[in-house]
This record gives C-alpha cells, sequence and structure tokens, in this order.
C-alpha cells in the first residue's frame, strides 16, 4: 500500500531497477485514464484492449532499453504513445471508416437503398422484353453476335472463334446491329428507360 | 434544479483494460530483458 504513495517518477526510477512490482502500481494506478482514453476513441472494447496492449509493451520495451528520460510525466508520455497507436490504427482501417450518427451527421444521408421499387421492377422487366423484340427483329447474322456479345459475356474473339468469322466481321455486325436497332427505336419512338 | 446541458464525456473513467491483458503485460515484463551492446539492443524473453 505505501507504494501507491509514491510519485511516478519514483515507480518508474524503480522498475528500470528491476523492481517488477513497481510496474504493477504504475498500471494500476494509470489503466483506467489510459484505457477510458483509448475507448473514447475507437468505441470497441476488444480493439481497446489491443491498444491497451501494444501501448504498454512499447513503455515497458522503452524502459527495459532505458531510453526514458521524461521524468515526472509519465502519464502524459503513456497518452502521447496510445495517441500515436490510435492513429495507427485509424491508418490501417482507413478503407472501412466508421460514422457515428450525430446531430449534424445523419447516417441515413450515406445507407440508400439501392433495390428497385416494384414500379422500377416492372419498367425494367418491360425494357426487357422490348429490348428482346428489337432483337428478334435483327437479320440473323447481326442477331447472333449481339446476343453472344450481350447475353453470353462472350469476347469478339470468341464470337470469331464460333461463328467461323474474323474479329472486324463480328466487330461489323455488332455496329450495323446496334445501329439497326437505334434507328426502329427512334422511328417507333420507343422509349427504353427505366 | 438548473439542467445540464453540456454533454455528457465521452471518456468513461471506471473503465478498465481486462485482466488479461493487465496479467499478460506483466508476465511479458518480468520474461523480458534488454541487452544493449554499443549501438544495438538485443531483447531476450525468457520462456
Amino acid at each position: 500500500m505505501a507504494d501507491i504513495q509514491l510519485p511516478d517518477a519514483l515507480l518508474v526510477k524503480k522498475y528500470v531497477e528491476g523492481d517488477e512490482n513497481a510496474l504493477t502500481v504504475l498500471i494500476n494506478r494509470h489503466q483506467s485514464k489510459i484505457f477510458g482514453f483509448i475507448y473514447s476513441k475507437i468505441s470497441d472494447r476488444d480493439i481497446s484492449n489491443d491498444i491497451f496492449q501494444d501501448t504498454f509493451i512499447k513503455v515497458i520495451r522503452t524502459l527495459k532499453l532505458k531510453s526514458y528520460n521524461e521524468e515526472g510525466k509519465f502519464l502524459p508520455w503513456v497518452m502521447r504513445i496510445a495517441h500515436n497507436l490510435i492513429i495507427d490504427h485509424y491508418r490501417k482501417n482507413k478503407k472501412m471508416p466508421m460514422f457515428r450518427e450525430t446531430e449534424e451527421f445523419s447516417i441515413f444521408s450515406i445507407m440508400t437503398d439501392d433495390s428497385l421499387t416494384i414500379e422500377n421492377k416492372i419498367i425494367r422487366d418491360q425494357v426487357e422484353i422490348d429490348l428482346k423484340k428489337l432483337i428478334e427483329e435483327l437479320p440473323a447474322d447481326q442477331k447472333e453476335v449481339l446476343v453472344m456479345r450481350m447475353y453470353q459475356d462472350m469476347s469478339f474473339k470468341e464470337i470469331s472463334e464460333v461463328t467461323g468469322v474474323s474479329i472486324n466481321t463480328a466487330l461489323g455486325r455488332m455496329r450495323y446491329a446496334l445501329m439497326n436497332m437505334r434507328k426502329v427505336i427512334d422511328k417507333h419512338q420507343i422509349i427504353l428507360t427505366n | 434544479m438548473a439542467k445540464i446541458y453540456s454533454k455528457k464525456s465521452l471518456v468513461i473513467k471506471s473503465m478498465k483494460p481486462s485482466k488479461e491483458i493487465v496479467s499478460f503485460l506483466l508476465s511479458y515484463s518480468k520474461a523480458l530483458s534488454v541487452i544493449k551492446v554499443e549501438d544495438q539492443s538485443f531483447e531476450i524473453i525468457a520462456n
């Protein structure tokens, strides 16, 4: 109990000289402040525990190496190490930022439902039906290339191999297929939008 | 009674790290010895 009254600087000195109990006192004395500080920035108990552990591993190594020379400022020094590790943690997790709901910022401003509404779904289905009808009207060679490219996701090289024509011919047929479809769409004023 | 409009501090002072972490750190400290040779330092961890 007598150790609890000892100042940090003296405990650090004792620890550096080999008194392991001094570290126990230092950790017990400051753990709440340091852990609370980390948790206030991280808001995750497990990650806070990890950062707390890494902080003290650095503290222990520095003290054992006798590289510490800020006597009397033990807690601010440990807090600074913790602060740097928190920054490192956020840098590492830059791709996954955490958003907290505040008065100025609503989480729903970045959370959107991209799925189509029932109405949009019906429109999309109708557009697809119209598109298929248009494709049916194309000359067979153009239709063949367009279907392979758009619906079967084949490359022009693969299309040329399957159809037995050159890549340039396949590209040309695709081009004419699209031109013909545009013509029909313009002529009949078909609206193909969602 | 006057109302307190200030927000609660985010730092929860009663929070503590898990006992396992503290126990690990104390064991790690006991096991670790650092030897300095000229400009280099060597860390030895006893089992």
